[in-house]
C-alpha cells in the first residue's frame, strides 16, 4: 500500500496538498438536528460526524442514576455508508463500543456533572463519513454540542491526531496516512493546558512520542480557537434574532470567556 | 514552536478538491474512495528570482534560462512529458543535455506508475547537483490543477494536465516581469514542451504552447551536439519515423500472455514466476528457479526463452512431464553460430540458415537426454520485471559495412548504421542499436542500453550510451567492470564531504578532559598494549586486538573496533551515500571506497602510534578459551604496532622475542586455536574458494608480472577468530536490544538437492560419499575427501561444495523467525556484522544499534522502524554481492594479463582438474591461477557418457597416441595450454585453453 502514495514527498507535500503542520478544513454547523438539545455537524476535510446531546434529563434506567452527579451515556452509531468498504456494525460491535467508552471518559472531567444529580446526559454520535481522524473529529463535535446544550464544561476539548513518517512529525492525519504511520490522538483542554486524552493504537518510539504529543497540543490549541469562534457566531446569531430585549442580561459574552 | 495553520477550503472549490468515487475491487467488491487536495498559491516556480513567487532561496532554475539553442534566442527552460522520461532517460541524464528541466508532479507520479527504476533514476536526476532541475508540483497549485472530465481517459487526462502547466507556466514568466518603462524589454525566455505522442504536441500547438517533439528538439542544435545527442535517444520513436515498419514481418517470438491471464495463472498455480538465469554455457540455455519444483524449470530453444534477458523476472509455464528435457551436455557459443548474421538482415533467408544451426544443437541435446533423469521443462509466457541496465558491449568490426574506400566523404560517415554490440557477457544477447558513428565505435568498448524487443525481431533493440575506451586498455575495462555490476564509484559531492570533520587531515582526538563531548563515557584504553594484524599495504585499519593474563588466572583480550559511528552520523548525506554504496569494492588495482578516503584511511583507520576512537569488546576469558564475561565500551586507544600476517607470524615463532607485544600475541594465538577448534567441533565447515593474488609490477603502472594463490598462516586465522567472536557476541547483544529491527546477518542451510551432482560424482568417480545432513557432518565428510597422491584435491571438493551453497545474507531479526538466524557455514545460532565499518554498511548499523544497546547514545528514530531497516540491508545485500562478482571479474581480467605477460608467445601450460564434462568438452579448473576454463572438441568424434561423467576419445582419432581410448572423466587431472587469443575481429582478449595431455586436442 505504502508503495503507491507518498506520504510526503520531497517537496515536503503531503498526499492531499497539505504542509507537515496543516490541519484539513474544519466547518461547524450548529444548527438545532430534530429535539436534540444540542447538536453539531463537524467536518474535518472529508470526516464527517453528527453529534447530538440530550439532557441532562432523568434516567431511564434506574440502576444507572447516581445520587450525586449525572451520569453520562455515550452511543457512537457508524452508518454503513460511511467507510470505503460498505458494512453495517451492529451496536454491540467492540470497537464501537471502545470509542463510545472513550469519549465517555475524556469528558466526565470535563462536564460538570455534580451539578446535576440523579440524572443523565446522553451523547449520541452518528459518524458520517470517514477520511481519517476519526476519534479527534468526535471529540471536537461533543465538544461542540454539549456546549450547544448549555451544559457547562469547565473547558473546550479539543482532539488532534498527530503522527510521524520517518523522523518528519505530521498533523490531522487523512486515513490513507493513518494506515501507514503510526499516530497518537491527543485531546487537551486549552485554558488549563491538561490533557484528557491520549490514545495510541499503533507503536511509536518513545522518543518521537514526546514530540508529536507536544506538537498536538499545540495543535490543539489551533482547533480551540475555531471552535470557539463557530460558537460565538452561533450565539450571536441567537442574540440578535432575540432582539434587543435578552441584551440585558449582557453576560452571555463574559461568560463565554471563560471558556 | 512550529506555525501551525488549518488549511481553508473555500466551499466553491469542492468541485475540484473533493473526489468521490466507488470503485470495483479484483474480487468484486466496491469500494467508496474519498481524496481530497488542497490547492495553494505558495508552490514555487523553481526560478531563481521571480517576483511573484516567495522566494525560500533553494531554486534551481537560472533566471534567463538555457541560451544555446538557436531557435530559442531570449533563453527557454524545457518540459518534458512523462513519455520522455520512460523512453529517453539516458538522454535526459547526459551531461551533455544542459538545458534546465522542469519536471511536474503529474509526470513524476505517472513514471512511477509505470516503471520503478526509471522513477528512482528520476529521483536522482532531481537531486543531482550538476543540472539545474526543478519539480513543479502542478497538482497542488490552484492555477494548475485540473480534474478528469467524463469520458476522458486517465492518460488523457494527464496529458491536459501537463499542457496546462506549460500554458501557466509561460503566463507566469511573462508577468512576473512586466515591461518597465525606460528600461529595456526583458527577455521572456520560453517553456517548451517536449513529447513524443503526436496527438498530444498537435492539441498543444492548438493552445499556443510551444511544444517539439525530441528528436526535433535535438536535432537543431549545432551540428556538433546534435550527432552525440542524437545517438543517445532511445529507438522507441523510430515508431514514428517508420510507423509501418513491424507490418509485413512474420514473428520470430509468440506474444505474451496478457497481465490478467498471467495474474489468474499465477494465482492458480499453472504459471510460475522467477528470476530468469541465462546459461554460460549455452546461449540457447536458461533456467528459471520456482518454488513448485526442487529443480529449476529449463528452457530450451530461442522461442521458449522467448526475450528473457538475464535477471529479468519471468513467468514461465511449465510443459507435460513427456516434453521435459534434460541440461544440455553440449557448449553452444553465439559467437560461433551467429558469427554471419547481419543487424540488418532479420527476416531474410539467411534466417532459415540461422534456424537450422539452432535446431540442430538443440536436437542434439535432445538425443543425450533420453537416459538422464528430466527436469522440469517450460516455456516464457510474460515479463513481470525487466532487468535492463546498461550493458557494456563492443562493435564488431565485421559488421560494418566496407566503408574504408567510401569513408572520405562525410555523408557516409554520418549516415545511420544498424549495428550488433557485442555484450562482455556471455549471459546477454547481442544488442541492435542505430549510429552514426559505426566507424568510430569499433575497438571501443561502449556502453549500452536496451530499449525493447519486439517479438518480430531476433535481438532486442537498443541505443548508444557512451563510450567508455579503447577495447582492452584497462581504465575502459575497470568502468565497464564496475558499470556492469551497478558500482557506482564517483567522486563523493560537496554535501557528502561537508559531513567530515571541518579540520581535515589535522584532526586528532582531543585531550582527555571530562566536559569535551567526544570523551563523554569513554574508556581510555591508550595504555593498553594494542596492536593491528592486515594484509600487506592494507590502509583502512579496522580492527586492533589485545591480551593480557588477569591476577585470577583469566586472561582478559579486547577487539578494538574504529568507531565510524563517530564520523558518520544517520540521516546526513555521507549516511546516505554510505548506504547507497554498501560495501567498499576491492578491485586489483583500485579500491571504490564506502566512505571518503579522510576517514577510511586516516581518521578512522587504526594506524599505529596515534590516539584513535574505538569501539571496543572486551571479553573475559578463561584459559580454556570459554567466555567468562563481555562487555562493550566506547574507547580511545593508542595502537602499538601495525603488523601484516606474515611479520606478526615471524614475531611470534621467534623465540628469542619476549616483548610485551610479543607475548601478547602468542596469548591471542593460543586462545583463537582453542576457540577455532571449538567451533569445528560445534560443525563449522572449513570452505575454500579460489584465491589467488595478483602481484603488481610497481604502484604506478598496474601491469601485473604474476599470479600466486593466497596464503594461509596462523595469524589468518587468530583474527578471524577474534573477529568472529566479537560479531558473535555483539549480535547476541544487539538481538537483546531491539528484538525487532537487530541487523543480523545469516547463512541459511543449502537445499539437500543442491549436493545431488557433486553427491553423484564423487561416489561415482571417487567412491567417495558425502554427508550433508548437517553441516558438521558435511564438515566432517569433506575431511575425508582426501586422494592422498593430490593434495589439491580436497581443496578443489571444497570449492565444488561451497558453490553448492547459499550466500550469506543480511536480515532484520524482526523480519524472519528465530529459528532461521543460524549461519550455516560458521554453525553460529546468531551472527552480524560488526567488524569493519569502515568498509561495509551493515557494520555501522550495528555499531549504531550498539551503540544504543550500552546506553552511549539514543538510536536513531529510522533504526526502529523494520521496513526502513529491511530496504537498506536489501541495498546492502546486493551491493555485497555485486562487489564480490566484481572483485572477481578483476582477478579474472589480471589473471589473463599476467598470463599474456608471462609465458613465452603468450602461453602456459598448467595443470588442471576436470569439473565438468560437456559432449564435445570439458571444464577444467587451473587451482594455480584459480580460473575456470573450457577446452572444446570437434563434434562426433567423442563418446559422452553422461552417467558416468566421462568423455572417451575412441583410439580411431588421430589424436590418440597409441592404440587405446583415452577416457578422461571429472576430477581427473589434464594438463591444459592456457594462452591469450585476441579475437581478429573484437579485439578482445579471450583466454583459450587446450588439452595437452592425456591427449593432445588440437588435433581433435
Amino acid at each position: 500500500m505504502g508503495s503507491r502514495v507518498e506520504i510526503l514527498n520531497d517537496g515536503g507535500f503531503r498526499s492531499d496538498g497539505r504542509r507537515q503542520y496543516e490541519l484539513r478544513d474544519i466547518t461547524i454547523d450548529l444548527s438545532p438536528q430534530g429535539v436534540a438539545d444540542g447538536s453539531a455537524i463537524l467536518t474535518h476535510g472529508l470526516t464527517q460526524v453528527l453529534v447530538s446531546v440530550f439532557g441532562p434529563r432523568e434516567a431511564k434506567m434506574r440502576s444507572q442514576t447516581m445520587h450525586d452527579r449525572a451520569n453520562i451515556n455515550v452511543e457512537v452509531a457508524m452508518a454503513a455508508f460511511s467507510t470505503g468498504e460498505r458494512r453495517k456494525r451492529s451496536r454491540g460491535d467492540k470497537r464501537i463500543l471502545e470509542m463510545a467508552a472513550t469519549i465517555k471518559s475524556t469528558f466526565e472531567p470535563v462536564v460538570q456533572t455534580s451539578l446535576y444529580p440523579r440524572s443523565q446526559i446522553d451523547i449520541f454520535v452518528q459518524v458520517l463519513q470517514q477520511d481519517g481522524g476519526l476519534l479527534q473529529a468526535c471529540i471536537n463535535a461533543t465538544t461542540l454540542a454539549l456546549a450547544n446544550a448549555g451544559i457547562p464544561l469547565l473547558d473546550f476539548v479539543c482532539a488532534v491526531t498527530g503522527g510521524v513518517h520517518s523522523t518528519s512529525p505530521m498533523l490531522d492525519l487523512t486515513l490513507l496516512e493513518e494506515n501507514d504511520i503510526p499516530h497518537v490522538t491527543v485531546a487537551v483542554m486549552p485554558k488549563t493546558d491538561k490533557v484528557t486524552l491520549v490514545t495510541m493504537e499503533t507503536r511509536l518510539h518513545v522518543e518521537r512520542f514526546e514530540e508529536i504529543f507536544r506538537l498536538a497540543g499545540q495543535a490543539g490549541k489551533v482547533i480551540h480557537g475555531e471552535i470557539k469562534r463557530a460558537i460565538r457566531e452561533r450565539t450571536e446569531r441567537l442574540v440578535t434574532s432575540m432582539g434587543s430585549s435578552t441584551r440585558v442580561h449582557g453576560g452571555e459574552d463574559d461568560a463565554m470567556n471563560e471558556y | 514552536m512550529v506555525d501551525i495553520t488549518i488549511r481553508k477550503r473555500p466551499r466553491t472549490e469542492a468541485v475540484v478538491t473533493q473526489r468521490k468515487f466507488f470503485k470495483k475491487t479484483a474480487r468484486g467488491k466496491v469500494i467508496k474512495v474519498l481524496r481530497e487536495r488542497y490547492l495553494r498559491d505558495d508552490v514555487g516556480c523553481g526560478i531563481q528570482s521571480c517576483s511573484s513567487c516567495e522566494s525560500s532561496g533553494d531554486q534551481t532554475l537560472p533566471f534567463s534560462g538555457d541560451l544555446a539553442h538557436n531557435s530559442f534566442p531570449d533563453g527557454y527552460f524545457v518540459l518534458p512529458d512523462t513519455n520522455v522520461f520512460l523512453s529517453q532517460m539516458d538522454l535526459m541524464e547526459s551531461s551533455l543535455f544542459k538545458a534546465p528541466i522542469i519536471v511536474l508532479q503529474t509526470v513524476m507520479e505517472e513514471v512511477r506508475h509505470r516503471s520503478i527504476p526509471l522513477y528512482n533514476r528520476l529521483k536522482t536526476l532531481v537531486r543531482t547537483d550538476e543540472k539545474p532541475v526543478w519539480v513543479f508540483y502542478n497538482e497542488y497549485r490552484s492555477e494548475t490543477a485540473i480534474i478528469r472530465e467524463d469520458n476522458e481517459s486517465p492518460n488523457d487526462r494527464n496529458d491536459r494536465g501537463i499542457r496546462k502547466a506549460a500554458e501557466w507556466y509561460n503566463t507566469h514568466i511573462g508577468l512576473s516581469r512586466p515591461i518597465i518603462r525606460g528600461q529595456a524589454k526583458p527577455k521572456i525566455p520560453t517553456v517548451l514542451l517536449l513529447t513524443e505522442d503526436a496527438a498530444n504536441r498537435k492539441k498543444a500547438e492548438n493552445n499556443g504552447i510551444p511544444v517539439s517533439s525530441i528528436r526535433k528538439y535535438i536535432s537543431s542544435f549545432p551540428e556538433s551536439v546534435a550527432a552525440q545527442l542524437l545517438d543517445l535517444l532511445s529507438s522507441q520513436d523510430d515508431n514514428e519515423i517508420e510507423p509501418t515498419r513491424a507490418g509485413g514481418k512474420q514473428a520470430i517470438y509468440p506474444e505474451y500472455f496478457s497481465e490478467s491471464i498471467l495474474q489468474a495463472g499465477l494465482s492458480t498455480g499453472r504459471l510460475h514466476k522467477g528470476h530468469f538465469n541465462a546459461n554460460t554455457y549455452n546461449y540457447l540455455q536458461g533456467s528459471v528457479s520456482v518454488p513448485a519444483f526442487p529443480k529449476p524449470v529449463l528452457l530450451i530453444g530461442r522461442e521458449n526463452l522467448n526475450r528473457a534477458v538475464q535477471g529479468d523476472i519471468v513467468v514461465v509455464e511449465v510443459f507435460d512431464e513427456a516434453k521435459w528435457g534434460v541440461e544440455g551436455d553440449e557448449v553452444v557459443d553465439q559467437e560461433a553460430t551467429l558469427k554471419n548474421d547481419d543487424a540488418d538482415s532479420d527476416e531474410d533467408e539467411e534466417n532459415d540458415d540461422i534456424t537450422r544451426q539452432e535446431a540442430k544443437a538443440i536436437r542434439a541435446s535432445d538425443s543425450a537426454a533420453q537416459q538422464r533423469e528430466k527436469q522440469p521443462t517450460g516455456r516464457v509466457v510474460g515479463i513481470v520485471k525487466r532487468n535492463w541496465r546498461p550493458i557494456v558491449c563492443h562493435i564488431d568490426a565485421t559488421a560494418l559495412p566496407s566503408t574504408g574506400a567510401t569513408s572520405s566523404t562525410s555523408a557516409s560517415t554520418l549516415s545511420t548504421q544498424t549495428l550488433l554490440a557485442h555484450p562482455t557477457s556471455t549471459l546477454l544477447p547481442r544488442i541492435r542499436i542505430r549510429t552514426r558513428q559505426g566507424s568510430a565505435l569499433v575497438n571501443k568498448k561502449i556502453l549500452v542500453a536496451i530499449d525493447a524487443w519486439v517479438p518480430t525481431s531476433r535481438y532486442p533493440d537498443g541505443h548508444f550510451v557512451r563510450v567508455l575506451g579503447d577495447v582492452g586498455g584497462e581504465d575502459a575495462e575497470r568502468e565497464g567492470l564496475m558499470l556492469e555490476f551497478g558500482i557506482s564509484y564517483g567522486a563523493f559531492g560537496s554535501a557528502i564531504l561537508g559531513c567530515l570533520p571541518p579540520e581535515g587531515d589535522s584532526w586528532v582526538v582531543p585531550p582527555k578532559s571530562d566536559d569535551n563531548p567526544v570523551w563523554k563515557r569513554r574508556e581510555d584504553l591508550r595504555d593498553l598494549t594494542i596492536c593491528s594484524i592486515d594484509p600487506p599495504n592494507c590502509q583502512d585499519i579496522d580492527d586492533a586486538l589485545h591480551a593480557r593474563p588477569l591476577p585470577n588466572g583469566n586472561i582478559e583480550a579486547g577487539v578494538h573496533i574504529a568507531d565510524v559511528s563517530n564520523f558518520v552520523h544517520a540521516d546526513t548525506p555521507m549516511d546516505t551515500e554510505a548506504s547507497a554504496r554498501g560495501t567498499t569494492v576491492y578491485l586489483v588495482d583500485k579500491r571504490i571506497d564506502m566512505l571518503p578516503a579522510l576517514l577510511g584511511t586516516n581518521l578512522c583507520s587504526l594506524r599505529p602510534n596515534v590516539e584513535r576512537l574505538a569501539f571496543s569488546a572486551i571479553w573475559e576469558l578463561t584459559p580454556e578459551a570459554e567466555i567468562v564475561n563481555v562487555r562493550f565500551t566506547k574507547s580511545v586507544i593508542r595502537s602499538k604496532a601495525a603488523f601484516t600476517y606474515e611479520e606478526a607470524q615471524i614475531r611470534k615463532d621467534d623465540p628469542n622475542r619476549q616483548d610485551e607485544l610479543t607475548t601478547a600475541i602468542r596469548l591471542l594465538n593460543t586462545l583463537a586455536q582453542k576457540l577455532k577448534a571449538a567451533r569445528m567441533a560445534a560443525g563449522a565447515l572449513n570452505l575454500a574458494s579460489p584465491e589467488v593474488k595478483i602481484h603488481l609490477d610497481s604502484a604506478e603502472s598496474s601491469d601485473p608480472i604474476d599470479v600466486e594463490q593466497k596464503e594461509m598462516r596462523e595469524t589468518n586465522s587468530l583474527v578471524e577468530e577474534f573477529m568472529l567472536l566479537a560479531n558473535i557476541s555483539v549480535a547476541n547483544k544487539i538481538w537483546e536490544a531491539f528484538p525487532a529491527t537487530a541487523v543480523l546477518r545469516r547463512h541459511l542451510p543449502p537445499p539437500r538437492t543442491n549436493f545431488d551432482k557433486l553427491k553423484d560424482i564423487l561416489q561415482k568417480r571417487k567412491g567417495m560419499t558425502l554427508d550433508v545432513s548437517s553441516s558438521g557432518a558435511l564438515a566432517d565428510s569433506l575431511d575425508k575427501c582426501v586422494d592422498p597422491t593430490e593434495p589439491a584435491f580436497n581443496t578443489l571438493v571444497r570449492i565444488m561444495a561451497t558453490r553448492c551453497m547459499l550466500s550469506a545474507e543480511y536480515f532484520c531479526s524482526g523480519s524472519v523467525g528465530r529459528d532461521t538466524f543460524g549461519h550455516y557455514g560458521l554453525a553460529s545460532s546468531i551472527y552480524t556484522h560488526f567488524t569493519s565499518p569502515i568498509r561495509r554498511y551493515a557494520d555501522v548499523l550495528a555499531h549504531r544499534q550498539l551503540s544504543a544497546a550500552i546506553d552511549y547514545t539514543p538510536l536513531h528514530a529510522s533504526l526502529h522502524s523494520k521496513p526502513h531497516v529491511e530496504r537498506i540491508l536489501e541495498v546492502v545485500n546486493r551491493r555485497h554481492r555485486m562487489a564480490q562478482m566484481a572483485g572477481r571479474a578483476s582477478v579474472e581480467y589480471y589473471v589473463g594479463l599476467a598470463l599474456k605477460n608471462r609465458g613465452d608467445r603468450q602461453q602456459v601450460t598448467e595443470e588442471a582438474f576436470v569439473i565438468r564434462t560437456f559432449r564435445n568438452g570439458l571444464g577444467v579448473f587451473v587451482s594455480k591461477l584459480g580460473i575456470e576454463g573450457l577446452v572444446m572438441f570437434k563434434r562426433d568424434i567423442t563418446q559422452f557418457d553422461a552417467d558416468n561423467y566421462t568423455v572417451t576419445i575412441p583410439a580411431s582419432s588421430k589424436a590418440v597416441p597409441g592404440n587405446k581410448d583415452v577416457t578422461i572423466s571429472v576430477f581427473d587431472k589434464v594438463v591444459v595450454k592456457i594462452e591469450v587469443e585476441k579475437d581478429k575481429n573484437t579485439q578482445k582478449g579471450k583466454v583459450k585453453m587446450t588439452l595437452v595431455h592425456p591427449i593432445d586436442s588440437r588435433a581433435l
